[in-house]
C-alpha cells in the first residue's frame, strides 16, 4: 500500500466522517423539535387542558358579572369576534404545502372567521364611541 | 419559533382577551378593552402562522383579505337597529367556522397532530364530534334568528305536533353518532353527524317567539363559544380554550339576565310557543268596554312635561322601530335647558338584544350618565312628576305584581304607575308582545298620546318650542 493510496483511503473517509457528522448533527435537530413538539403534548395532555378550561369558566363568570348592564351589546360584539380566535383552526388546516379537501376546508373557515374578527372589533368600537358622558 | 414561546404567545392573547372584557366594566376603560382584544387577536394569528407546519400562505392571505374586507364594509354600513341580526349573522360565521375546522381536522388530522386519517386518537376524535356538533347547532340556530330579526321569517313560533319528541330522538341519535364515531371513524358516520346536528339547530330555534330573541341570541352567543372551546380540546390549543370558556359563560349569563328579566327559566324559553303576533289575539282585546282611556294632544304633553320638575323617559322596542331616538334625545334638551331633571330607565328586556336601547340612545347622543338600569332607577318613580312611556308596554304593566295566573306575572316591572303622570305614546290601546291588557291605559292619572313615536315626539318638540 503506497503512501498515495492511504492518502486517498483517509481523504474519503474523512469527507465520510463529516458527512456523518452533518447527518447526526440533523438528526439532533429533529430530535429537540420533536422533543418541543412532545413537551408541548406532554404538558398539555388532557387533564391540563380540562384545568384550563374550568378556571376559565370561572374567570369568564366574574369577568363578565362585572360588565355594566349598559355594555350589554358591545360585550356581545366583543365576545363574538374573540370567539372567532377559533381562525387558528383555519390558520392549521390551510397552511399545509399540498392542495387537499381539508386546505380548502381551512380556507373557508379562515374566510368566516375573518369576517367576524374584522367585523366584531370594528362594530364594538363603533358602538363604543358613541358612549359619552354629560358634557 | 419554540414550543415555549409558542406556550407564552397563546398565553398573552389569552389574558389580553380577558383584559378586553374586564374593560367593558365601564365605558370610559371600555375602548381601551377593545384594542386589547385586537392586539390579543394579532398576537394569536402571528404565532399560528409562525408554526412549521404552515407554509403555504396564499390562500390564508386571501381568507384574510376577502373576509377582512367584507367584516369591515358590513361593520362600517351597519344600523344599530340592525344590530341584533347583525350580531345573530356573526354567530352563524363562528359555527360554520368550527364545523370546517373540524371537517379539515378529520380529513387531515396529520396538520393537527392528532392522528391519521380514520385513526385519531380517541379523545381528539370526541372532542372534534363535540365541536363540529356545537359549531353546526349554533350556525343552523342563529341562521333562524337572523331570518326572524331580520323580517325575512315571521316572528311568528313555529310548532307541529311532536315537536319535542323529534328533537329528543335527534339529539339521542347525535349522542349515539359520537359513541359509533370513536368505534369506528367513517366518513359516513362523520357527516351523518354534521347533518343531524344542523338539523336540530334548526330546529329548537323554529318555535321561539320573535320577542323572546334576545334570549336566543344570548344563548346562541354561549354556543359559539363552546364549539371554540370544543374546537380549542382538539388542538390542544389553551388560547382558543381560554377564549371559548370566556364567550361561553359570557353568553350563558346575558341569556340568565334576560330570563330574569322576563321572570322565566331558559327551559321554558326553549321549550317555545311563546308570544308572537297570535298570541297578541287571544283574550286581548278582552272587555274594555267599560273602562276608558284618557287622550291627549302633544300640546298636553309639552304643558305637563314643562311645568314638571323631574321627568322619567321609558323607552321600549317601539321607539327603534321608529326610529324616535333623536327626536327623544331633542325633546329632553329642550326640557334640561328649562330646568327639568330628565333621566332614562331601561328595562333588562328592552330591545331586541341585552343592552340594544343603551346602544340606541348612546348614537342619539344622550350621555350614558343619564341612563339607568330598572334596580337603579325604580324608586324614583315616586319622586316623578311625569313618566314618558314610548314604545315600551309589557315591561310597565302593574299585572306582573298583583296577578300570579298572568303571563307575565313575577317579571319585574317599571313602577311608572307611581309617577304623577305616565305618558303613553302609543298608537293604540293594543296589547304587548305578552298580549296581557295594560290596565294602566285605564288609570286615572295616566293620558293616551296616540300616533306613531317619531312623529308624536317631534309634535310635542314643537309645542315645547
Amino acid at each position: 500500500m503506497n503512501s498515495a493510496a492511504i492518502q486517498e483511503q483517509s481523504a474519503t473517509l474523512a469527507t465520510n466522517a463529516a458527512k456523518l457528522a452533518e447527518e447526526v448533527e440533523k438528526l439532533a435537530q429533529d430530535a429537540s423539535q420533536l422533543i418541543d413538539v412532545q413537551t408541548a403534548a406532554a404538558t398539555m395532555d388532557f387533564l391540563s387542558l380540562f384545568t384550563i378550561f374550568v378556571l376559565a369558566c370561572f374567570v369568564g363568570f366574574y369577568v363578565v358579572w362585572s360588565v355594566t348592564p349598559a355594555l350589554h351589546s358591545p360585550l356581545m360584539a366583543v365576545t363574538n369576534a374573540i370567539s372567532s380566535v377559533i381562525i387558528v383552526g383555519g390558520l392549521l388546516a390551510a397552511g399545509p404545502a399540498d392542495m387537499d379537501f381539508s386546505k380548502v376546508m381551512g380556507f373557508c373557515a379562515v374566510t368566516l372567521a375573518s369576517v367576524n374578527i374584522f367585523g366584531g372589533f370594528i362594530v364594538t368600537q363603533r358602538m363604543l364611541g358613541m358612549f359619552k358622558k354629560k358634557k | 419559533m419554540s414550543a415555549q414561546l409558542t406556550g407564552f404567545a397563546y398565553l398573552a392573547s389569552s389574558v389580553l382577551f380577558i383584559m378586553a372584557l374586564k374593560g367593558l366594566s365601564s365605558p370610559e376603560t371600555a375602548r381601551q378593552g377593545n384594542r386589547y382584544g385586537i392586539i390579543g387577536m394579532v398576537i394569536a394569528i402571528g404565532t399560528t402562522l409562525a408554526d412549521p407546519s404552515v407554509v403555504s400562505f396564499e390562500l390564508i392571505i386571501a381568507g384574510l383579505v376577502i373576509g377582512g374586507a367584507a367584516g369591515t364594509i358590513i361593520a362600517k354600513k351597519i344600523e344599530m337597529t340592525a344590530l341584533p341580526q347583525l350580531v345573530a349573522a356573526f354567530h352563524s360565521l363562528v359555527g360554520l367556522a368550527a364545523v370546517f375546522v373540524g371537517i379539515g381536522a378529520f380529513y387531515n388530522p396529520e396538520a393537527y397532530g392528532i392522528g391519521t386519517f380514520g385513526a385519531i386518537n380517541t379523545g381528539s376524535i370526541i372532542e372534534l364530534s363535540l365541536g363540529l356538533a356545537i359549531g353546526a347547532i349554533t350556525f343552523s340556530g342563529s341562521i333562524i334568528a337572523f331570518a326572524k330579526l331580520q323580517g325575512l321569517m315571521s316572528g311568528n313560533p313555529i310548532t307541529f305536533k311532536f315537536q319535542h319528541m323529534l328533537n329528543a330522538i335527534i339529539a339521542a341519535c347525535i349522542v349515539m353518532l359520537v359513541i359509533t364515531l370513536v368505534g369506528g371513524q367513517t366518513e359516513g358516520v362523520f357527516w351523518s353527524l354534521a347533518i343531524l346536528s344542523f338539523a336540530i339547530g334548526f330546529l329548537i330555534i323554529v318555535p321561539i317567539g320573535g320577542a323572546d330573541m334576545p334570549v336566543v341570541v344570548s344563548m346562541l352567543n354561549s354556543y359559539s363559544g363552546w364549539a371554540a372551546a370544543g374546537i380549542g380540546f382538539t388542538l390542544s390549543n389553551p388560547a382558543l380554550i381560554i377564549t371559548g370558556a370566556l364567550v361561553g359563560s359570557s353568553g350563558a349569563i346575558l341569556s340568565y339576565i334576560m330570563c330574569k328579566g322576563m321572570n322565566r327559566s331558559i327551559v321554558n324559553v326553549l321549550l317555545g310557543g311563546f308570544g308572537g303576533d297570535t298570541a297578541a289575539a287571544g283574550g286581548a282585546s278582552a272587555d274594555t268596554g267599560d273602562k276608558n282611556a284618557k287622550a291627549g294632544a302633544a300640546a298636553d304633553a309639552a304643558f305637563l312635561m314643562q311645568n314638571a320638575s323631574k321627568v322619567i323617559i321609558v323607552p321600549g322596542y317601539g321607539m327603534a322601530v321608529a326610529q324616535a331616538q333623536h327626536a327623544l334625545r331633542e325633546m329632553c334638551d329642550i326640557l334640561k335647558a328649562e330646568g327639568v331633571e330628565v333621566a332614562y330607565a331601561i328595562h333588562p328586556v328592552a330591545g331586541r338584544m341585552p343592552g340594544h336601547m343603551n346602544v340606541l340612545l348612546a348614537e342619539a347622543n344622550v350621555p350614558y350618565d343619564e341612563v339607568f338600569e330598572l334596580e337603579e332607577i325604580n324608586h324614583e318613580f315616586a319622586t316623578a312628576d311625569v313618566a314618558y312611556v314610548i314604545g315600551a308596554n309589557d315591561t310597565t304593566n302593574p299585572v306582573a305584581k298583583t296577578d300570579p295566573s298572568s303571563p307575565i306575572a313575577g317579571m319585574p316591572i317599571l313602577d311608572v304607575e307611581k309617577a304623577g303622570t305616565v305618558l303613553f305614546v302609543k298608537r293604540s290601546l293594543s296589547p304587548g308582545y305578552a298580549g296581557v291588557d295594560n290596565p294602566l291605559f285605564y288609570s286615572d292619572n295616566t293620558l293616551m298620546l296616540y300616533g306613531d313615536a317619531k312623529k308624536m315626539t317631534e309634535e310635542i318638540v314643537q309645542a315645547l318650542g
